[in-house]
């Protein structure tokens, strides 16, 4: 039997449940355990310059890796700086614990200083919150934490831990538990085996079938399922922003990504289709624009982990309630020896989606001529050729974010790391940081704006500490492009607050910290920019790009349309 | 439509307001709301009453059934069920209304539970269209404070909400 305080409790059981790297910044309330970090080895502590920032990271790596993040604060500030990261997580359902220093238990409720009710605070964001009773809690609570964060549906827990359970003279036994149960929670482990075969009959009746999946794919890990699956039916398929790289972009019957600003023919395709199947996405309203008119023709098969997900916007003919892996594997078992219903039908609605690709080509934007500045397209796209497709990539929000998903392809899941359900500026640095510091060797890309990176540029400095070679492309375009494309469409150009005046030196700011920063004003200076920009994988290296401020995001669905109401350009609607 | 939804729930600090939180952040209402730890002393047992329709009961249900510490849960509306509510009720009982008062408590069958020489309170059970009109029929007379329960509910016959 071994005795531990409740501060050791937490350093040997972040050992035992594997964890490598935690996030954090210290304070007063966090300071036994942080002594407890100190007298270990094992587990690394990453000290990011903002709490938010500490989220982020740990969100990135957990997106990265399909394991829960691990997040450390202390009370407070501490904690409430971490929100704005425990939102993002929870909206995109990614795991991550959050443990939060809390004053003392006989001070709580008296505006004790650095108090902040954090378990209250965040209620509406977490999977589920604990707050630490008594030290010898500690090693169970902290297993439920994980168990829930990475299980089900995953999302953020926060464990809420008084400076009195971590103190150092009080020691009680500590076992590390290797399973725990909690009964009110009991995530399903496969569908409904009557649905999931009126499914596959209407996947071989359909005419106009479409696979609409989700990151549910990416959290499950059925990337590889889904894939054997769509080209097995030889049906398109397209992806929500978040379930990008789930089946690869690269292959024909990818029509990549759709809703708000995805492509033409996903959403042609979408309004237009007589079955659509939902796999591990939430019909969320930057997809489904107008629910009214969503889809008129189409029968909705809705695979989901989360019953909630279901039929919550738009209702489901046929909802399973499963875990994405494990459904698709049964599809794909019922399918053996059957044929298609309609076998003429199916290349039929593929000349038709073709025709839709046709009208498209080579008029996704105006390329830049010499001289000019660039497109943000262009430069996206060149990053896509010189890493060959391969690197991780985040990114903040706005513009860029949406030209990053436009134009570089995935052909593998959990490479692209983005916030979409909240959309938080400032997420796309520190996520990159975190991915580099466990993938090393790979390429990690932030694309960012100058918006979005001033939110969070105070994390070179752990980048300085750390040695993280993460590359950050600054698409400039001096405004808050987004927000003004926006005011551009809907208030006639009345530009509020969305330009970027007194924007710092980036130059001079990159070289503050130590790093390489590079500059491109015009075409002709981008190929070689970016060869010396990915020379030294290992290198911080800052591309500040000069692009097109007047440049819009298009396709771009028309409010309270239909799936295939958008505008194409400036001067083209459907 | 009037639903009303029996929640076990684990009897936890903190669970209560997750359930309510809960409704407030999806924009869901709450009519009443009562809650109270039962046999089990690990568990509560909190029923609400709403307003919503199918959809809307569909996602509260669905919703609720997600929080950690909701255990079980049963729409009682969707079955036979006895929906109770009590009432304290004090008015005032002078001169002619005193014997008026009586009446209307004898009428309800309700109990006039404490006694001074111008005030009665009375307490009454039952669904809350009774407890509604007996309001009413005390209001000319002057009703100078109530306390309602909210309701309580449970399933007839066999069907019980137990682990």
């Amino acid at each position: 039997m071994e005795l531990l305080s409740g501060a050791d409790m937490i350093a040997r059981f972040l050992q035992d449940e594997g964890v490598e790297r935690i996030y954090g910044y210290p304070g007063g309330a966090a300071l036994h355990i942080y002594d407890a970090l100190f007298r270990q080895d094992k587990v690394k502590h990453i000290l990011v310059r903002h709490e938010q920032a500490a989220t982020h990271a740990a969100d990135g790596y957990a997106r990265a890796s399909g394991k829960p993040g691990t997040v450390l604060v202390t009370s407070g500030p501490g904690a409430t700086n971490a929100v704005t990261g425990i939102a993002t997580a929870y909206m995109d359902s990614i795991p991550m614990v959050v443990l939060c220093g809390q004053v003392a238990s006989h001070l709580i409720g008296e505006d004790a200083f650095q108090e902040t009710d954090i378990v209250g605070v965040t209620r509406p964001i977490v999977k589920h919150s604990f707050a630490i009773k008594h030290p010898s809690e500690i090693p169970e609570v902290l297993k439920k934490a994980y168990y829930l964060a990475s299980t089900g549906r995953p999302g953020p827990v926060v464990v809420d831990i008084p400076k009195d359970m971590t103190a150092p003279t009080e020691r009680y036994e500590y076992v590390y538990p290797k399973k725990v149960k909690i009964r009110s929670y009991n995530p399903v482990t496969r569908g409904h085996s009557g649905q999931i075969k009126k499914a596959v009959d209407m996947m071989l009746k359909a005419r106009r079938p479409v696979f609409y999946t989700g990151g549910g794919i990416v959290t499950s890990g059925a990337s590889e399922n889904l894939t054997a699956l769509v080209r097995r039916l030889g049906f398109p398929i397209t992806t929500t922003l978040m379930g990008i790289g789930a089946y690869p972009q690269t292959d024909a019957q990818s029509l990549s990504w759709l809703g708000m600003h995805g492509s033409y023919e996903a959403n042609m395709a979408m309004h237009h289709a007589d079955l659509i199947i939902a796999i591990g996405a939430r019909f969320d309203d930057r997809v489904t624009n107008n629910t009214s008119k969503f889809c008129p023709t189409a029968k909705i098969v809705h695979v989901d982990i989360d019953p909630s997900s279901i039929s919550k916007t738009v209702r489901a003919d046929v909802p399973i309630v499963g875990p994405a892996d494990s459904v698709i594997n049964e599809m794909i078992s019922l399918l053996q020896g059957r044929e298609m219903a309609n076998a003429e039908a199916l290349p039929e609605w593929w000349a038709t989606i073709d025709g839709w690709r046709a009208e498209r080509e080579g008029k996704l934007y105006e390329p830049s001529q010499p001289g000019e500045r660039l497109k943000p397209q262009e430069v996206v796209e060149a990053v896509y050729h010189i890493t060959r497709g391969e690197a991780f990539v985040t990114t903040d929000v706005g513009q860029h974010q949406m030209f990053a998903a436009q134009y570089y392809k995935f052909d593998k899941p959990n490479r692209w790391i983005t916030s979409g359900g909240l959309g938080t500026m400032g997420f796309g640095f520190p996520a990159a940081m975190g991915i580099k510091q466990n993938f090393p060797d790979d390429i990690v890309v932030c694309f960012t704006g100058e918006g979005s990176f001033q939110m969070m540029m105070q994390e070179l400095s752990t980048c300085k500490q750390f040695g993280t070679g993460v590359k950050i492309i600054n698409l400039n375009n001096g405004s808050l492009g987004m927000v003004r494309q926006w005011q551009d469409l809907n208030y006639k150009s009345r530009h509020a607050h969305s330009y970027m005046e007194s924007l710092p030196d980036f130059h001079k700011l990159i070289e503050a910290y130590g790093f390489t920063a590079l500059k491109v004003e015009r075409h002709d200076q981008l190929d070689a920019a970016l060869e010396r920009m990915f020379a030294d994988n290992d290198e911080l290296v800052f591309l500040d790009v000069d692009v097109d401020p007047r440049e819009h995001v298009y396709p771009m669905q028309v409010p309270l349309g239909a799936m295939r109401d958008m505008l194409l350009s400036k001067t083209e609607r459907t | 439509m009037r639903h009303i939804i029996s929640i076990l729930l684990e009897n936890e600090p903190g669970a209560l307001s997750r359930v309510v939180g809960l409704f407030s952040q999806r924009n869901f209402n709450i009519e009443t709301l009562n809650v109270a730890p039962t046999e089990d002393p690990t568990l509560s047992r909190l029923t609400v009453t709403t307003v919503g329709d199918d959809r809307v009961i569909e996602q509260i249900t669905k919703h609720l059934n997600k929080l950690i510490d909701v255990v079980k849960l049963v729409d009682l509306t969707e079955g036979n069920h006895i929906e109770r509510e009590l009432m304290l009720v004090k008015v005032k009982a002078l001169g002619a209304s005193r014997d008026e008062v009586k009446r209307t408590v004898d009428i309800f069958r309700a109990q006039i539970v404490d006694v001074t020489p111008s005030v009665y309170t009375v307490q009454i059970t039952g669904d809350a269209g009774k407890l509604d009109a007996f309001v009413q029929a005390m209001a000319p007379i002057g009703i100078l404070e109530v306390a309602r329960t909210g309701v309580s509910g449970i399933s007839r016959g066999d069907k019980v909400l137990s682990l």
